[in-house]
C-alpha cells in the first residue's frame, strides 16, 4: 500500500485529481432555469385562477420587460467588478439612486430642452463613475487582502454613507425627472394592440441594448477591456504580464458605477426616485447576477430580464406590499441551488 | 484587589448599580443626565443591555464560528413583535383575557417566543448556512428583508392585523413579577442588565466548552474540523439557532420597554447597526458585545445631541453618513475590533 502511493504515476494521477477540471457552462442547464420556468408555470397559472387573460399578461410582460432591463444594467455592474477584482459591490445600489438624483439636481439650473437633459444625465452618470473609482481607492483597495467579511461590511458601510450623504442632501422626498419623450411630468403612452406602452420603457430597452452592446465592444476591441478580461481570468498572470491590476479594479468599480447610475437615470422617469430607492434596485441586480452565475455578461442581462418579469407576474397576482418578497426568497433560493456558493474551497470561507 | 477591579465581572455590575441608583434616587438632586450632559440616560444604559443579549449571540455566531448574519434583527424583532402580539393582541387569536392580564403570561410568551424563534432559525441553518462568505452574508440579508416585509404585510393576513402593519403596535404592557411592576426604567435597567450579564456568562461557557473549540476550529477551517471529527453542519445550525433565540429574547424585553413595536426598527439597516456593534467591541470576545453596543449608542447619542452644536448647516440625522465611515476605518485599522481577543485557551 505504501510503496504504491509513493509510484510518481499516483501522485501523478492525484495531483491531477485534485485540480478541478473546469466544467462547460453552457452544456449542463443550470438549477436556475428550471427554477425559472416552474416559476413562470406557478405564477402563470395563479393568474389564470384570478381570470387573466392574454392581454393582461402582455401586459404584465411589457411592464416586468423595463424594470427587467434595469435590473440587467444593475447586475452588469456586480458581474464586471465581482469578475475583476473578486468583490460583491454592496454600494452598486448607491449609484442606481445617486445617477439620477444628481441628474435632477443638475437639470434644475439647465434649460428644460433635450439638450439639458442629456447635459445633465451624462455629467450626473461621470460623477457617478468618478465616486466609484474613489470608492475603489479609498475604501477597497486598502483592503484588498483582507478577508471576505471585511470587504462585505466595508462596501456596505459604503453604502450606508452614501445613502445618508443622499438623505441630508435631498431629504426623504421622493424627486421627479422628466420623461425622456415629452420632457414633462406626464409620459405618452404608446397602444400596441391593447397593452399600454410607455414611452419611457422603449428609452429604458434603447439605451439597455446600446449599453450591452457598448460593454460588448469595449471588452472585445479595447486594450482596457481585454486588460480587464484578463485580471477575471487569473489576477497573478495578468500581473506577470504587465498589466496593473489594482488600475483595473478601479476601472471596473468606474464601469459598475457607470452602469449603475445609466439604469437608475432611465428608470427614474416612471418611479419617483428617492434617497433610499438604491437599496432596492441594487439587491434585486444582485439577484439577477446570481440568476446568471454572477461570472458571465449574458447570464446578468438574462437574468435581470427574468427576474423583471417574473416580479411583474408575481405583482399581478399577490397583495401590493408583497411585491418585494420575490426577489429576496429568488435571492435565498437562487443561491442555495448555486453551485459555487457551496463550493467546498477554502479561499471563500 | 486591582485585578479583581479590572475584571469586567466587577466593573460592569458596578456600573450598572450606579446607572440605576443615580436614575432612582438622585441622591443630593444629582441627576443622571445632568451628570453626563445628557449623553448616559438609563434609557440608553437598558438599550445597550438589549443590544448586549443580541451581540452575545451574535459574536458566537461571526466572531468564532465565522459566518456571517447581515439579519440578525429579523429575530430580534420576531421576539419583540411575538410579544406584542400575544400581550396587546391576544384577543384576536382566542386567548382569554384573564390569562393575558396574569403577570407570568409575558414571560412564558417570551421563554416561547426565544423556543420558536431559535427552533426557526435552526431549521433555516441546516439549509442556509452552507453557504460560505459573501454568499452567506447575502442570504442571511435577503432573509432578514423577507421577515421584515412579513412582519410589515402584517403577516399576509390583513384581515387580522396582527402586526399593525406600517404603525406597528402600542401599548405593551410593562413587565411584572408577581404583583411588583419592574419599572420604572432605572429598575428595568437591573432586570436587562441580569438578562446580559447571565448571556455574557452563557456566552463566556459555551467559548470555553468544547463546542466553542469546535466553534474555533470551524472558523479556521471547515474540512480541518470535520476531518477532526466536528459535525460542521449541526454545530453552525446550533449556534445560529442560539444567537436566534438571544435576539428574541432581547426583541421581547425591548417590546415591553418600549411599549410600542414598529417594523422599521427591525429591518435592513439594523440588522447593519448590529454588525457594527459586534465589530467595534471585537466580534471574537464575548466581552465585546456590551462595550461594542455601548460605545456605539454613546457615539449615536452624541452625534444626535453635539453634532448640530458643531456643524450648523447640519440638520437632521447624520448617524447613517458617521456609521458607514466609522465601519469603513474600523475594518481598515482595527478589524479585530475594541477588545483584542485573548489568546485561544
Amino acid at each position: 500500500m505504501a510503496d504504491r502511493r509513493a509510484t510518481p504515476e499516483l501522485v501523478g494521477q492525484r495531483v491531477a485529481a485534485a485540480i478541478p477540471t473546469p466544467r462547460p457552462a453552457a452544456r449542463r442547464l443550470p438549477p436556475a432555469a428550471l427554477l425559472l420556468v416552474g416559476a413562470v408555470a406557478l405564477l402563470v397559472l395563479a393568474g389564470r385562477r384570478l381570470g387573466y387573460g392574454l392581454a393582461e399578461y402582455a401586459q404584465l410582460l411589457v411592464d416586468g420587460l423595463a424594470t427587467g432591463s434595469v435590473y440587467a444594467l444593475v447586475a452588469l455592474g456586480f458581474v464586471v467588478v465581482y469578475r475583476v477584482s473578486g468583490v460583491i459591490n454592496f454600494a452598486q445600489g448607491a449609484f442606481v439612486m445617486l445617477g439620477p438624483m444628481l441628474c435632477i439636481s443638475l437639470l434644475g439650473p439647465l434649460p428644460d430642452t433635450a439638450a439639458g437633459l442629456l447635459l445633465a444625465a451624462l455629467v450626473a452618470t461621470a460623477a457617478c463613475a468618478a465616486s466609484g473609482a474613489l470608492l475603489h481607492r479609498l475604501a477597497l483597495h486598502p483592503l484588498r487582502d483582507a478577508a471576505p467579511l471585511a470587504r462585505i461590511i466595508v462596501t456596505v458601510g459604503a453604502y450606508v454613507s452614501i445613502q445618508g450623504i443622499a438623505l441630508k442632501v435631498w431629504g426623504p422626498r421622493p424627486y421627479v425627472l422628466p420623461a425622456f419623450t415629452t420632457l414633462s411630468m406626464a409620459d405618452r403612452l404608446v397602444d400596441v394592440g391593447g397593452v399600454v406602452v410607455q414611452a419611457q420603457s422603449l428609452w429604458v430597452w434603447g439605451t439597455a441594448l446600446v449599453t450591452f452592446a457598448a460593454l460588448g465592444a469595449f471588452f472585445e476591441g479595447t486594450v482596457a477591456g481585454k486588460a480587464m478580461r484578463a485580471c477575471a481570468v487569473n489576477r497573478t498572470a495578468a500581473r506577470l504580464v504587465g498589466i496593473q491590476v489594482d488600475r483595473m479594479g478601479t476601472l471596473a468599480f468606474a464601469l459598475a458605477a457607470t452602469l449603475g447610475a445609466v439604469g437608475g437615470i432611465v428608470l427614474a422617469p416612471s418611479t419617483r426616485p428617492t434617497f433610499d430607492m438604491g437599496l432596492e434596485l441594487g439587491l434585486k441586480g444582485f439577484v439577477a447576477s446570481i440568476a446568471g452565475g454572477l461570472v458571465s455578461f449574458p447570464g446578468a442581462v438574462a437574468g435581470g430580464i427574468a427576474l423583471g418579469v417574473l416580479e411583474s407576474l408575481w405583482a399581478g397576482v399577490v397583495l401590493a406590499g408583497f411585491k418585494d418578497l420575490f426577489a429576496f426568497a429568488m435571492l435565498v433560493i437562487l443561491l442555495l441551488t448555486f453551485p459555487r456558493s457551496r463550493a467546498a474551497s477554502e479561499e471563500s470561507a | 484587589m486591582t485585578a479583581r477591579l479590572r475584571s469586567p465581572w466587577t466593573a460592569v455590575p458596578c456600573a450598572v448599580a450606579v446607572v440605576a441608583v443615580l436614575d432612582l434616587v438622585e441622591p443630593f438632586g444629582v441627576r443622571l443626565g445632568h451628570l453626563t450632559g445628557g449623553l448616559l440616560t438609563a434609557d440608553l444604559a437598558v438599550r445597550a443591555g438589549l443590544f448586549t443579549i443580541v451581540l452575545v449571540g451574535l459574536n458566537l455566531l461571526m466572531g468564532y464560528a465565522g459566518q456571517a448574519s447581515l439579519g440578525q434583527a429579523a429575530f430580534y424583532g420576531m421576539g419583540a413583535f411575538a410579544s406584542a402580539i400575544l400581550t396587546v393582541r391576544a384577543h384576536v387569536l382566542g386567548i382569554p383575557p384573564e390569562v393575558v392580564s396574569a403577570w407570568w403570561w409575558p414571560w412564558v410568551v417570551m421563554a416561547a417566543a426565544a423556543c420558536a424563534v431559535a427552533g426557526f432559525a435552526w431549521v433555516v441553518g441546516w439549509v442556509i448556512l452552507r453557504l460560505r462568505g459573501h454568499y452567506l452574508a447575502m442570504a442571511t440579508l435577503g432573509l432578514g428583508i423577507m421577515v421584515y416585509i412579513v412582519l410589515r404585510e402584517n403577516l399576509g393576513m390583513p384581515h387580522l392585523n396582527l402586526t399593525g402593519g406600517f404603525d406597528g403596535i402600542v401599548g405593551v404592557p410593562r413587565l411584572r413579577l408577581g404583583s411588583a411592576a419592574l419599572w420604572p426604567v432605572g429598575v428595568y435597567l437591573l432586570v436587562v442588565w441580569a438578562a446580559a450579564l447571565a448571556c455574557v456568562a452563557l456566552g463566556e461557557n459555551v467559548v470555553h466548552s468544547p463546542a466553542g473549540r469546535a466553534l474555533r476550529a470551524i472558523h479556521g477551517s471547515e474540512a480541518a474540523a470535520e476531518s477532526v471529527g466536528v459535525d460542521v453542519g449541526a454545530l453552525k445550525a446550533r449556534i445560529f439557532a442560539l444567537s436566534a433565540g438571544l435576539a428574541s429574547v432581547a426583541g421581547s424585553l425591548y417590546a415591553h420597554f418600549q411599549a410600542a413595536v414598529v417594523p422599521d426598527t427591525f429591518g435592513f439597516v439594523p440588522s447593519l447597526e448590529l454588525v457594527v456593534m459586534s465589530a467595534v467591541g471585537g466580534m471574537r470576545t464575548v466581552w465585546g458585545a456590551p462595550l461594542g453596543a455601548t460605545v456605539v449608542l454613546l457615539l449615536e447619542q452624541l452625534l444626535r445631541t453635539h453634532l448640530l452644536g458643531l456643524v450648523p448647516a447640519v440638520s437632521g440625522e447624520l448617524e447613517p453618513v458617521v456609521f458607514g465611515v466609522l465601519l469603513i476605518l474600523l475594518m481598515r485599522f482595527r478589524p479585530s475590533g475594541l477588545v483584542q481577543a485573548a489568546p485561544a485557551p
